[in-house]
This record gives structure tokens, sequence and C-alpha cells, in this order.
């Protein structure tokens, strides 16, 4: 009995028209996924172009100049993006400043230290860190972090930092507990997880006879991080950094309910700000349309742009040579 | 009688130094994560002294009060659910073809290796930004906030997630059973639907389980979307109530009562999340156990 005779038992036609069919199908199939893959394209360039339709009268009205322009008041319609744009930079700054030794830290800690039994529980507790959606930052930055800044930590930090020079001049002001400081910090408690998972990836990676090489000719742990895993995972660690920035660019909630709102430059970091995020969130829905509407859109641009290529580069840091899955084809 | 060798009574400097740079070292380490556990400690503590003491029957069976009278989040519950529920069911099947196209199809194919870079900028992209997107394209045509806008915004947070997990898990499906399935004659999209789907179906959930948790607590993409809803509704054409957008305007309120919602509304989502998150790695758990 041949194939298809055989085929042709089962009495749905003939070998040739199953395998047309069959053909038809695969094709549609493929077909199908391959516009579900395209869709994603499709989102990315949708929210581009729906951003850039929306902010165009905005910017054909003050040009290069919104981005400059320190003056926000709806009430005129005169709209600049600086003070945001600063905010939005500031408190990622100070995020990073103190996330990345903390998820350093933390991956050193939990890579080369940490006993085997309790690598697992607290590497899940550090994965929870991020799952914790940003609002549950944002109401418990507000109603614990703020009361502990306002009477504690801020005042202090005026009495021991405000006089000194140049560094001075970022502790003044009344301490309001909300401001560009604690929002920045509750930013770090928000990047750390991030940051820390993709280097404990990263750090893993390292083939385990280079790390048991270096112990052999007797380097202590810091020297083996230092000469043989930091080396070898040094694009990896970029990488996570980046994506950690790019995060805490973008994040609204949780800065939103500790930044303070208010549209101005302010040489201290105790005073209330606002992030391009925080006064979309904010204002948005407030917006009457017209020009304040498209200001606003222009500032998700701008946003937009920055997280976009702060993301691309840890993209392409973190990228291996093989597709994703590391299975090469 | 043979010399005894000499040991020197202490170590050399050098070799002191090196050892406290380390023991330095390790402390600092120790610190850095006794610090985030501690952040993560002093988080879930609050949220279950303020929530819980905020949560009643109450906060199930009625909807959100006004200022300085009575009530509960049954409203922002039942729109939240929806939300989930919609963005989910767009967003899983439609992922998961994606991921599909990426692991499967056609890998290496430009249409591949761009969707795979765009989406894992997607992955991360500002949520808000999400959400300005959903409001030029749905908000402003239909001249209204409503909940199908709001579900498009989550389901948009969602896609790229699920297109990721499934891509990888697709990917650790030994070559052996698609080889299998080909000598058996079994065409190409069989060959995916039975085998290789069927095969990677607990980290496909996983994935899945995972974009839930996600967009469950996501606030920023429905301020602007779905918006709120004072009222029990569940018309997904008009403004809807749901429990991140409550918690945001509850939070920044001046009033006590508003704010011990918000409390229990967050202890809610955090329960929620967290529940889902355990239950998506059992699922991927299982499936190491098994292979």
């Amino acid at each position: 009995m041949d194939i298809e005779e055989a085929v042709s038992r089962t009495g749905k036609g003939t070998f040739e028209a199953r395998a047309r069919a069959h053909r038809a199908a695969d094709g549609g199939f493929s077909r199908l996924t391959a516009a579900a893959a395209a869709l994603v394209l499709v989102l990315l360039g949708g929210v581009v172009a729906a951003l850039v339709a929306g902010a165009a009268p905005a910017l054909g009205r003050f040009g290069g100049g919104f981005l400059t322009s320190i003056s926000w008041n709806p009430v005129t319609g005169q709209f600049g993006a600086l003070p945001a744009l600063a905010g939005t930079l500031i408190t990622s700054a100070i995020a990073m400043l103190v996330a990345v030794p903390l998820s350093f830290g933390v991956t050193f800690f939990l890579t080369e230290l940490c006993p085997h039994r309790l690598r697992r529980p607290i590497g899940t507790a550090i994965e929870l860190l991020a799952a914790i959606p940003s609002i549950i930052y944002g109401i418990w930055g507000l109603f614990v972090l703020v009361p502990l800044m306002q009477a504690h930590v801020e005042p202090v930090l005026t009495r021991l930092l405000g006089p000194l020079p140049l560094i001075g001049a970022l502790f003044q002001g009344a301490p309001y507990g909300i401001g560009l400081l604690t929002a920045g910090l509750v930013l770090a408690g928000m990047v750390l997880p991030y940051a820390a998972t993709v280097m404990c990836d990263a750090f893993e990676q390292v083939p385990a006879a280079f790390r048991e090489s270096a112990y052999a000719l007797g380097c202590t742990r810091l020297e083996v991080v230092r000469a043989v895993v930091i080396p070898y995972s040094r694009r990896s660690i970029v990488g996570g950094v980046m994506l950690g920035l790019g995060r805490a660019l973008g994040e609204t909630m949780a800065v939103t309910f500790v930044i303070g709102n208010a549209h101005r430059l302010s040489a201290s970091l105790l005073a209330p700000g606002t992030t391009i995020a925080a006064t979309l969130a904010n204002e948005f829905t407030e917006a009457s349309g017209g020009l304040y509407t498209s200001a606003l859109l222009a500032l998700g641009l701008v946003l937009l742009g920055i997280s976009l290529a702060v993301l691309a580069t840890a993209k392409l840091m973190l990228r291996r040579d093989t597709p994703a899955g590391g299975r090469p084809r | 009688m043979r010399p005894r060798p000499r040991l020197p009574s202490r170590p050399p400097l050098r070799l002191t130094m090196r050892r406290a740079r380390n023991a330095v070292a390790i402390a600092l380490a120790s610190a850095a994560t006794a610090i985030a556990l501690a952040f993560l400690a002093a988080v879930l503590w609050a949220l279950v002294a303020r929530g819980a003491a905020a949560l009643d029957l109450d906060v199930f069976l009625r909807s959100t009060p006004p200022p300085g009278a009575a009530g509960g989040l049954a409203n922002a519950l039942t729109g939240s659910l929806l939300l989930t529920a919609a963005a989910i069911l767009a967003a899983a099947p439609l992922g998961i073809l994606a991921g599909t196209y990426l692991a499967e199809i056609g890998p290496a194919s430009p249409l591949a290796r761009s969707a795979r870079f765009v989406n894992d900028l997607l992955l991360s992209a500002p949520s808000i930004v999400v959400g300005l997107f959903v409001y030029q394209a749905m908000v402003v045509p239909a001249g209204h906030f409503s909940g199908w806008a709001g579900a498009a915004a989550l389901a948009v947070i969602a896609l790229p997630i699920i297109v990721h997990t499934t891509e990888n898990t697709l990917g650790l499906v030994p070559d052996t059973l698609r080889e299998a399935a080909a000598a058996l004659g079994a065409p190409r999209w069989k060959a995916v639907v039975a085998v290789t789907w069927r095969a990677a179906s607990q980290g496909i959930l996983t994935g899945v389980l995972l974009a839930v948790a996600r967009i469950s607590g996501e606030t920023a993409p429905l301020l602007f979307t779905a918006l709120n809803n004072q009222f029990w509704s569940a018309n997904l054409n008009r403004p809807l109530a749901n429990l991140p957008v409550v918690i945001f305007q509850f939070a920044m309120s001046p009033y006590d009562d508003w704010r011990d919602l918000a409390w229990a509304g967050a202890l809610l989502i955090t329960a929620a999340v967290l529940a889902l998150n355990i239950l998506a790695r059992l699922a991927a758990g299982r499936r190491r156990e098994a292979p």
C-alpha cells in the first residue's frame, strides 16, 4: 500500500488535493502570524504618528523655544518644556545615583556571597519589588516617605550639607517632604529591581571555569568580581543601567504623588518640581483642548524621544548574536 | 632532625589590605541587599497595616462614595476586571501569534528582526505615552472617554509582554519535536499548533499571567482613556471606574474616608498582582520539572 492509496482511503480527496490544501493553510497561517508581528511595528509607528500630529500646533507655534522656555502658563498660553524636562532628568539622575550602587551590591551579594539556600527567596523578593505596581510606590511615598523626609531627613540634610559651598545650594529651602529628592528616592526603589535582575543574569553568564580559575589563583571575592566578572559582563551591566534609566524617565505614578507638580526651576533638590510624565498625569484631562492639549502632547513626544533613545541603547548593549532564547537557527 | 618550616607570624601587609578591602565590599553588598529587602518589607507593611484596617465587606459591595459618606470600591473593582479581561482577550491571541512568527515562522527575516527590536522598546516604553496615543486614536474621534479606550491602552501594554515570553518559550522547545512532527507529514501550521504550542503551553500561560499582573496595576494609561465613573457601570462605551485611577484620586484627596479606601484598594491590587506572579512562577516551575 503506497502513501497515495493510504491518503485516498481517508476519504478526503487525493494526495495532491490535500497537499495543496496544506500549503494553502500553511501560507495562511504564516501570513496571519506575520501580520501579528507587523502589528507590533504598526503600534510604535502609530504612537509616534499620533504624538507628532497632536504636538504639531504647539511645536509650530513655539518652535525650538519650546524646549528652552521656562514659562508654563495655560492662562496666557505660554508653554515651555524646560522645567518638566529638567525635573525628569534630575529625578532620574538621583534615582540612578542611588539605585545603581545598590543594585550592584545586591547583584554581588546574590551571585557571589549568598548561601545557596537563601538565594532563591532573596532573588524572588527582589523580583517582586519589580512586580508591585508603580501606583503602590506612589501612595507609599506620599503617606510614609514624605512625612519621614519632612520631619527627619530634609532638616538634617539642610543643616549638614546646606552650608557647604557649591553642593549646599542643592539642599536649601523649607522641608516640604515632597520634591525632587523624594521623587528620585521613590524612583530609585523602582529602578533597583530592574537593574539588579539584568545584572544578576549577566553575572551568571560568566563561565564557571573563569571564576574558579581566579579563585584558584588566590583572588578574594571582590577581586574575582573586579578582574573577571565585570570585564566579562560589562556590556550587560551598562545595558541594565540604561534599562533602569529608561524606566525612571517615563515613570508616572510613583513620581506624580510626591513631586509637588510645580512648573519652576529651582537649584534646590528639596523644592517641589515636576516631570514630563507627572505633568501629563496631572493636567491632561483638565486641558481645554487647543494649544494647551497640543503642548502636553508635545511634552509626551519629547518624553517618548528620550525614552526610546535610552531604551534602544540599552537594547543594543544587551543584544546577543542569536535570536532570543539562544537558539541559533 | 628536619628543620621546622618557619611560618610568618602574621600575613604580610598586602594580604591584610586585600582581605580588608574584600571585607568592606562584602559588608557593603550585604547592606545593599538588606536595604532592598527592608524597602520591600516597608512597602508591604504599610499596605497591610493601613489597607487591612480599611478593608471590610462594604468595600466589595458598595460603590465609591462622595466625600464624607460611607462606600466601597465595587464599581472600581468591576471596571478593573472588565478592562483587564477585555485587554487580555485582545492582546493574548495577537501576542501569541506574533511571538510564534518571531520564533517559528521567520525568526531571521527582516520583519522579525525589526519587530523583535521594536517589541523590546515597547516593553519598557513609558505607559503614559501609550495613554496619549489611545487618547488621540480613540477618545478624540469618539468624542468621549470610554472603557474600550482604556482596554485598548492596556492591551497595547500587555501585547509586548506576551510576544516576548511566547518567543522565548517557543525557543526552548527542542527541535526534535518539530522534526518528529515534520517526519509524520504534519503541515507546518499543524506542527506549530498541536506540537510546539502544546509543548510550550505552560510558558505561554506564564507570559499571559505576567501580562495580567502588569496591566491590573497600570494607572497612567487609564487617566485619559477610561477616565473614571462615580457610579456602578459595566458599559464599556462610557467612562468606566477602575481601581488604579480611583486610588490615585482618593489618595490625593484631603478626605480621610477616601484615603482609607485608597489604601484598601492598594492592598487589593498588590495582593492580586503578587498572587498572579506566584501563580506564574508555579506554572513556569512545573514546566521545568517535566521537560
